[in-house]
């Protein structure tokens, strides 16, 4: 039977085909939908993790126990997941074990466009490349086969492209005959000590020269001769775009992009007049080729920042451009947290408090932007805490005083925990705001141990955060509602002048949890149009509720307007119309 | 059906329904016996940003998206951001656009205004485009909310994949208790 199918959702079927027993994540676009896939097979095992690290470790135990495990990430997930990944190169599987990073080139939605088959030479473990979501399927079917072959993770390399757009899937069947796992011990493979490490090495450098030699006679390295005078080196989404755009050029298609298959490199190279790579971002394929003694185009030619098209391939290659009609000057349309987001108030207050906020990764991360404009600095899940505590050290005792980190819950789970351990423990002057908004919204609201509830729908223990935040020893914990700005900014404040670490929990749920009884819609708003003297304050929190409507005749100034059937009824514009003049609708 | 690809956009705002509209016209593809590629960029749809998805169709489909300048058929769902996909389509290409106007947030917020006269700089660089009320015709039908399929609908005609592949790939993934009002605001877009 044949189905469209999203890359993701090819991984997903693929791992069950596969026999895949276990799969374990932490949400990140654009991977987040494989988990959402596999759990629609009721052979997999499938959960969210705190982190990718973690996520990785449940996988390694699965696959030690003798079961196959899948594990998936964005590609700054593997960041967090280094550590184990490193040495799980050296101790190899029992169960096969898949490593998806899904890379994000172009940084649709990510902070940067890091190139992960980096990561499968830096950790030497083989990785595959998929080209479309057929091939997702087989080579995720293919990865757990060898991951036991040759007894190593394998990591599957997407992009946004690949996992985000459909094609045609023919589905089979789950394999039935594999090993049932037990307990069996095995610490000369399985304990790193150097004693046994230093065995283990070796063993890695010859798994990866087999497994190049073995490569160039590997089906998903295709070598495809058409008119020689142009040969290309490509792999995933490049090689569609390769052949839509240069149709009559040979092709090496790689299938494996680590390690290279140099046998299979040098045949095509002799048998093309000229050679090319075309990959995206880092020269990754073309450094190795010219470390071979072999002369090649690429990078001279592309771009090593962003993703490639269609268009930009035809460029570089001196084809005409398509005459298409000039671009339209028209306003831009960013991304805006929702109406009644708890959120919003908070920023707000920490906009006018003149706060220094270092900030993290989730929806509120929009707070940056205008009118809110309250945040200074992003970098990477958890990142707030950390730095809040290190600006505290270098400014005066007055500018200590506006340092506050701003976190998710979902992002305090992940990273951030360790980071109020060391602004407990050095006493340093800072204020942490959690917003806990019950849940991981930003990747499409996945639920966590805030929500209380597993990625299987199953009702579990909710993380206690004021708990949490005494047992790691601060002194001061305060809860607040974001819809009232007034206790908002009072706490803010006063927490702001204490000279200790301090944590403040905001206790509204996203609006768009679903669960019934999280969140409730209040009564809707309007503005009295009598009333409203047009002075603008309501569209300082940037509610997408909220409507400037110019006075056509010139005489009053204009006023403001709510939309009844975008408002959700937060309250939080009512307290800032100093004229009353917005209310409950009647 | 020979080598050539049909190339189609679906643009507008995140919320609008557009992926499930680019699922249905997918699937249709595939019904009838095409191969099919559809592409876009998940995340930002969710908080209201610029939505472009892609579906390319024919004998043998390599790029998931649209060669740039190269779109055959630009079917929008807002009049700003079907303006704003224009460069995407070649010369002489399809315009189907749907009358609706939402406010981006420098206009709710009065420091632009929404553009005016959109119509008419679509009508200049492809004239005569189609201007659908989607809304109106989808209340006709008896459910505002299925302005899309009237859009899809219109779509429809313009491409050649016979009617039945559109109405078993609606049935397929239009919820049971939607249907009815959603084949009728297929035809009444069909009509067009
Ligand atoms: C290492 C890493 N993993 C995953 C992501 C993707 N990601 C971005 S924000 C986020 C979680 C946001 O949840 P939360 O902190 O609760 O904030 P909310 O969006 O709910 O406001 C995730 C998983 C990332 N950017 N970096
Ligand atoms: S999805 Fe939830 S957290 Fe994100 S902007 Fe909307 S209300 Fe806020
Ligand atoms: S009450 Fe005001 S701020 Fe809240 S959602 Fe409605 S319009 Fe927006």
């Amino acid at each position: 039977m044949k189905e469209i199918l999203s890359g993701n959702e090819a991984i997903a079927r693929g791992a069950f085909e596969a026999g895949c027993r276990v799969a374990c994540a932490y949400p990140g676009t654009p991977s987040t939908e494989i988990l959402e896939n596999t759990i629609t097979y009721k052979e997999i095992d499938s959960s969210w993790a705190p982190n990718e690290k973690v996520a990785l470790e449940v996988a390694i135990g699965a696959s030690f126990g003798g079961g196959r495990a899948l594990c998936t990430m964005k590609h700054v997930g593997v960041n967090v997941a280094a550590d184990p990944l490193f040495t799980l190169s050296y101790t190899g599987v029992n169960g096969g074990l898949v490593l998806v990073t899904a890379d994000d080139p172009e940084m649709h939605s990510s902070q940067n466009e890091q190139d992960n088959r980096n990561y499968a030479r830096f950790a030497k473990v083989p990785m595959l490349e998929p080209a479309d979501s057929r091939e997702c399927k087989e080579f995720t079917r293919l990865a757990f086969e060898l991951s036991e072959q040759y007894d190593t993770p394998v990591m599957l390399r997407t992009t946004t492209r690949i996992s985000h757009s459909k094609s045609l899937v023919e589905l089979g069947e789950r394999v039935t005959d594999l090993p049932e796992p037990k307990l069996v011990k095995n610490a000369a493979k399985l304990v790193m000590l150097p004693g046994n490490a230093r065995l283990r090495h070796p063993l890695v450098e010859e798994r990866m020269a087999q497994l190049s030699r073995d490569g160039s006679t590997m089906a998903i390295n295709r070598l495809e001769m058409r008119d020689k005078a142009v040969g290309i080196i490509t792999s995933g989404v490049c090689y569609q775009y390769v052949r839509e755009v240069l149709p009559t050029a040979s092709t090496l298609k790689l299938g494996m992009v680590h390690p290279l298959p140099h046998d299979l490199i040098r045949e095509f190279a002799a048998k093309v007049e000229t050679l090319y790579v075309v990959e995206e971002l880092d020269p990754f394929i073309e450094e190795q080729v010219r470390a071979m003694g072999i002369g090649v185009t690429g990078k001279e030619i592309f771009s090593l920042c962003g993703e490639l098209t269609p268009g930009r391939i035809r460029t570089a290659f001196g084809l005409p451009e398509a005459a298409a009609s000039p671009a339209e000057k028209l306003p831009g349309r960013p991304p805006n947290m929702c109406p009644g987001c708890p959120h919003r108030g908070v920023f707000f207050v920490l906009n006018q408090l003149k706060a220094y906020v270092t900030g993290d990764i989730g929806c509120y991360t929009l707070g940056f932007m205008p009118p809110l404009s309250a945040m200074d600095t992003c970098i990477c899940m958890g990142a707030s805490v950390g730095m809040a505590t290190g600006v505290t050290k270098v400014v005066s005792k007055e500018e200590q005083k506006r340092v506050v980190a701003v976190i998710g819950d979902a992002t305090f789970r992940h990273t951030g925990i360790n980071g109020l351990l060391d602004m407990v423990h050095n006493q340093a002057p800072a204020t942490l705001v959690i917003l806990d908004n019950r849940i991981t919204a930003m990747t499409g609201r996945q639920d966590n141990p805030a929500s209380g509830f597993t990625l299987m729908d199953e009702p579990t223990s909710r993380i206690d955060f004021p708990l949490l935040c005494k047992a790691l020893g601060v002194r001061h914990i305060r809860v607040i509602n974001p819809l009232d700005l007034e206790q908002t900014r009072r706490v803010l404040q006063e927490e702001m002048n204490r000279p200790e670490p301090s944590v403040i929990i905001t206790d509204k749920p996203c609006v768009l949890v679903k669960r019934e009884g999280v969140f409730q819609k209040g009564p809707v708003y309007s503005v009295e149009v009598e009333t409203c003297t047009g002075c603008r304050a309501c569209l300082r929190i940037g509610c997408p509720a909220i409507e400037w409507r110019p006075a056509g005749d010139g005489g009053r100034k204009g006023t403001a307007w709510i939309d009844p059937l975008v408002c959700t009824g937060c309250d939080v514009c009512r307290q800032l119309c100093k004229f009353d003049a917005i209310g409950r609708a009647k | 059906m020979s080598g050539r690809i049909t190339n189609i956009l679906l643009v507008g705002v995140g919320g609008q329904g557009i992926l499930l509209a680019s699922e249905i016209l997918s699937e249709t593809c595939m019904l009838a016996g095409f191969d099919v590629k559809k592409s876009e960029i998940h995340g930002k749809s969710q908080r209201g940003g610029s939505v472009v998805s892609h579906v390319r169709y024919g004998r043998q489909v390599f790029s998931p998206l649209v060669p740039e300048g190269e779109g055959d058929i630009l079917f929008g769902f807002e009049l700003m951001e079907t303006c704003r996909s224009l460069p995407l389509l070649k010369p002489g290409g399809t315009v189907v656009a749907n009358d609706l106007k939402i406010a981006p947030p420098s206009v709710l917020m009065g420091q632009e205004s929404y553009p005016e006269g959109l119509e008419d700089r679509i009508e200049a660089l492809f004239p005569g485009f189609l201007l659908v009320d989607g809304q109106g015709l989808a209340s006709e039908a008896g459910n505002p909310r299925a302005a899309n399929t009237v859009l899809l609908g219109a779509v429809s005609r313009r491409l050649d994949i016979a009617e039945r592949y559109w109405l078993e790939a609606l049935e397929k993934m239009v919820p049971k208790k939607a249907l009815e009002v959603n084949k009728q605001a297929f035809m009444m877009g069909r009509a067009l």
